[in-house]
């Protein structure tokens, strides 16, 4: 399906004001004032044109636990948040480790067609720590699978993570580490500080991520292979991985939405909503992390989109599941916490949330800039717009995020995929 | 609704409150009929969803004394194992006319959920959940330390309470150190630092590795009982150590002052963190604390049931 989309007079990614042609799923003009009566238009005076958002970390849940979500379900929250592309974590069931499921994963994605649906493959044969998954099947399979992860999971064994590490190299592969060391955290609940104490919940030492965090730096640079951190959310993995930039070691970091605004306070309430892995830090950690995320330090904004069912978070904390929805969240967040303030750009806002996960897992035709020739992979926002979050009009089939009734600033307006609306609000 | 979820739902007026009724509700116990009207008509229902023979008769004493009906609901890890949830037991709860649910369960903050999940409409009082807290425990033990070191009357200003033990997995130690410190007593844990919480140095007391440096200045000293699994944990290498290092035998019971009271929790583990000739000992207030926990129940089912009716009469 081809159309022609003319975006008129919007801020290109809150630079100069333009208008913007599309036809056939490439920017075909971008100048002052353009015309075409062909085109549907889009008024977009005070509004930002941005690349289209790139996730590196999303649950999709199918296959497997599609009560949770699914492929089309989780696209459109994807296609509602400003993304264009998602990638697809392996802990579905069975588990994204050979390549007959990556390539199911993926080609249903594109029967969707709402967002590129980017697999991500098991590290490890079903998630077992234990021997390595079929990397280059997945990887030169027809889903291409570059990023392989075994999150939700850490790989703990540090001649596994070398050889994963090692492996992927011949493809030009990334290992995604979920930085969790499964000794230093058995049956841990929450954060461990004076609050798990206080409330009796087994505590989450900051050190069992940092731990993995500073082993794995060294192993990537001993091997010379590309090392991904998933979810950093601690003030000290923060400062073992600017240490290790500032020595050119070669690593990539992404952080949460919810890490970069809610602390381990909110387990005060012990409603098991806030629950998530890794967990909510202290305000340190969350200013930690803006910061990071201001600097370079932390290259990227992934969602860690973990949809639940009602009956998996409605119930004691120690029984409740890990994790919270964020696909539909994560802009207006970013914006509330700091593009907002001006503390990150409108251009690093760009890079956090489209061009540098698009590099990181080398998704072609995404984070491209927005120029005459690109493919049409936008997202308008409204900087002036509200978004109270209301969770049963979120389009994830599960409603389980910690920021119901919450009010941010800045909204997803539009999301052009490959030159097709597949968002639009207000407009 | 007015729930006793932790000790931080009551201010120090309403704790002196509390045991000054339950000073009162230990003359009825003491009397020739030992029963009151006061809850009669009204259902409480003991939710235990763990073993705690001791606590659930001592509420079930306490409700009977005060005429209430009485229905236990034993439901060992019945929402865990067996997959009910606690939103279906409160609900059944509910369907049975429950005024008010006493609730035992292995879960840091299951009274809580049951409080606040509007599942239920009557009081909830937390009879010990998880490793978080055990409010009526605090207060009976609140209760036996006034009324031998205070004349049972006032606050516990200036008294040095030590709590011994496993700290890190105690609700009694967490509901203490709120209870005696609101207070006004100052309150010591002696602990391996293994057993102590991380960053308890947050919480108002004073943290001791040295059970011998401390006992000589201590006015009550509450021992926890140490549960065998802790040593596959790592937390301390071997039984015999832990006991020479934190158990309270006769040779350190001469180290406190004549006048200290020795209490625990209970049940103990005799030879281990208590020695039989320490638990049999003049300065142990063992028994005396399980007596002691009937009147503190009465009380606490009568200020939180009884007093929520009149509240929500007004």
């Amino acid at each position: 399906m081809s159309e022609s989309i003319l975006i008129k007079g919007a801020s290109i990614v809150g630079g100069d004001v333009k208008d913007v042609l599309i036809v056939d799923g490439v920017i075909a003009e971008i100048s002052t004032s353009i015309t075409s009566p062909e085109a549907v238009v889009i008024s977009a005076k005070d509004l930002v044109l941005l690349p289209g958002f790139v996730d590196l970390h999303t649950h999709l849940r199918e296959p497997g636990r599609e009560n949770s979500e699914t492929i089309a379900t989780g696209s459109l929250a994807a296609a509602r948040g400003g993304y264009v592309a998602v990638s697809a974590m392996a802990n579905t069931l069975p588990v994204a480790d050979t390549a007959a499921i990556v390539e199911q994963v993926s080609s249903i994605g594109k029967s969707v067609g709402l967002v590129d649906v980017f697999p991500i493959g098991a590290v490890t044969k079903g998630l077992a720590g234990e021997e390595l998954a079929d990397l280059a099947s997945m990887a030169h399979s027809k889903a291409r699978v570059r990023v392989f992860s075994d999150d939700g999971n850490c790989v703990s064994d540090p001649l596994l993570m070398r050889r994963a590490l090692e492996y992927v190299k011949q493809f030009d592969g990334v290992i995604a580490q979920h930085a969790q060391d499964p000794r230093l955290t058995e049956g841990a609940q929450m954060n461990e500080g004076v609050i798990a104490s206080t409330l009796g919940l087994k505590g989450w030492p900051a050190v069992a991520e940092e731990s993995i965090i500073a082993r794995d730096i060294l192993l990537a640079n001993t091997v010379g292979s590309k090392l991904h951190i998933c979810h950093v959310t601690t003030k000290g993995g923060v400062e073992i991985i600017r240490w290790a930039k500032a020595q050119g070691m070669k690593v990539t970091a992404e952080v949460t939405p919810h890490h970069l605004l809610l602390t381990d306070v909110t387990a005060e309430s012990y409603d098991p909503i806030f629950k998530v892995n890794p967990p909510l830090r202290t305000a340190d950690d969350v200013e930690a992390l803006r910061a990071a995320l201001a600097d370079g330090t932390i290259d990227i904004i992934g969602t860690d989109h973990a949809p639940h069912p009602v009956e998996s978070k409605e119930c004691e904390w120690q029984s409740a599941a890990f994790g919270m929805v964020g696909l539909e969240t994560a802009f207006s967040i970013l914006y509330s916490t700091l593009i907002k303030s001006g503390r990150i750009s409108w251009a690093r806002a760009a890079e956090v949330m489209s061009s540098a996960p698009a590099a990181i897992a080398n998704y072609e035709n995404h984070g491209r800039p927005i120029s005459v020739g690109e493919p049409a992979n936008l997202t308008l926002v409204n900087p002036a717009g509200v978004m109270v979050v209301d969770r049963a009009a979120l389009a994830s089939k599960s409603k389980n995020t910690p920021f119901h009734g919450m009010e941010f600033a800045g909204t997803v307006v539009a999301t052009i995929f490959n030159g097709a609306i597949t968002h639009k609000v207000g407009l | 609704m007015r729930h006793l979820l932790s000790i931080n739902d009551i201010d120090k007026d309403f704790a002196i409150t509390i045991l000054d009724t339950a000073h009162e509700m230990a003359r009825v116990s003491e009397g020739a009929v030992k029963k009151l009207p006061t809850l009669r008509g009204k259902t409480v229902v003991n939710l235990f969803a763990e073993d705690s023979t001791r606590t659930r008769i001592s509420f079930e004493a306490a409700a009977k004394r005060l005429s209430a009906d009485v229905i236990n609901f034993t439901a060992k890890g019945s929402s865990i194992s067996k997959g009910e949830s606690l939103k279906d037991t409160a609900q059944t709860l509910q369907a049975l006319g429950a005024d008010a649910v006493v609730i035992r369960h292995p879960a840091s903050g299951a009274a809580h959920q049951l409080a606040r999940g509007k599942w239920i409409s009557g009081t909830v009082i937390n009879a010990g959940d998880g490793t978080h807290e055990h409010p009526s425990q605090a207060l009976l033990d609140a209760f036996t330390i006034r009324k031998h070191l205070r004349g049972g009357k006032g606050d516990l200003s200036g008294v040095e309470v030590a709590i011994v033990g496993d700290i890190l997995h105690s609700r009694v130690a967490r509901s203490n150190v709120l209870l005696l410190t609101k207070l006004g007593a100052k309150v010591t844990l002696v602990a391996p630092p293994t057993l102590i919480p991380p960053q308890a140095q947050a919480w108002p007391v004073t943290i001791s590795y040295d059970f011998n440096s401390v006992l000589p200045h201590m006015d009550a000293i509450i021992m926890l009982r140490i549960q065998q699994e802790r040593m596959s944990d790592l937390y301390f290498p071997s039984e015999r150590e832990y006991s020479s290092l934190f158990g309270i035998d006769t040779e350190r019971l001469a180290l406190t002052k004549p006048h200290s009271i020795l209490m625990h929790p209970g049940p103990m583990n005799r030879g281990l963190e208590i020695s039989a000739e320490a638990a049999d000992s003049p300065q142990s207030v063992v028994v005396e604390q399980v007596a002691n926990g009937v009147s503190i129940r009465m009380a606490i089912l009568y200020l939180f049931i009884a007093g929520s009716q009149e509240s929500s009469n007004e």
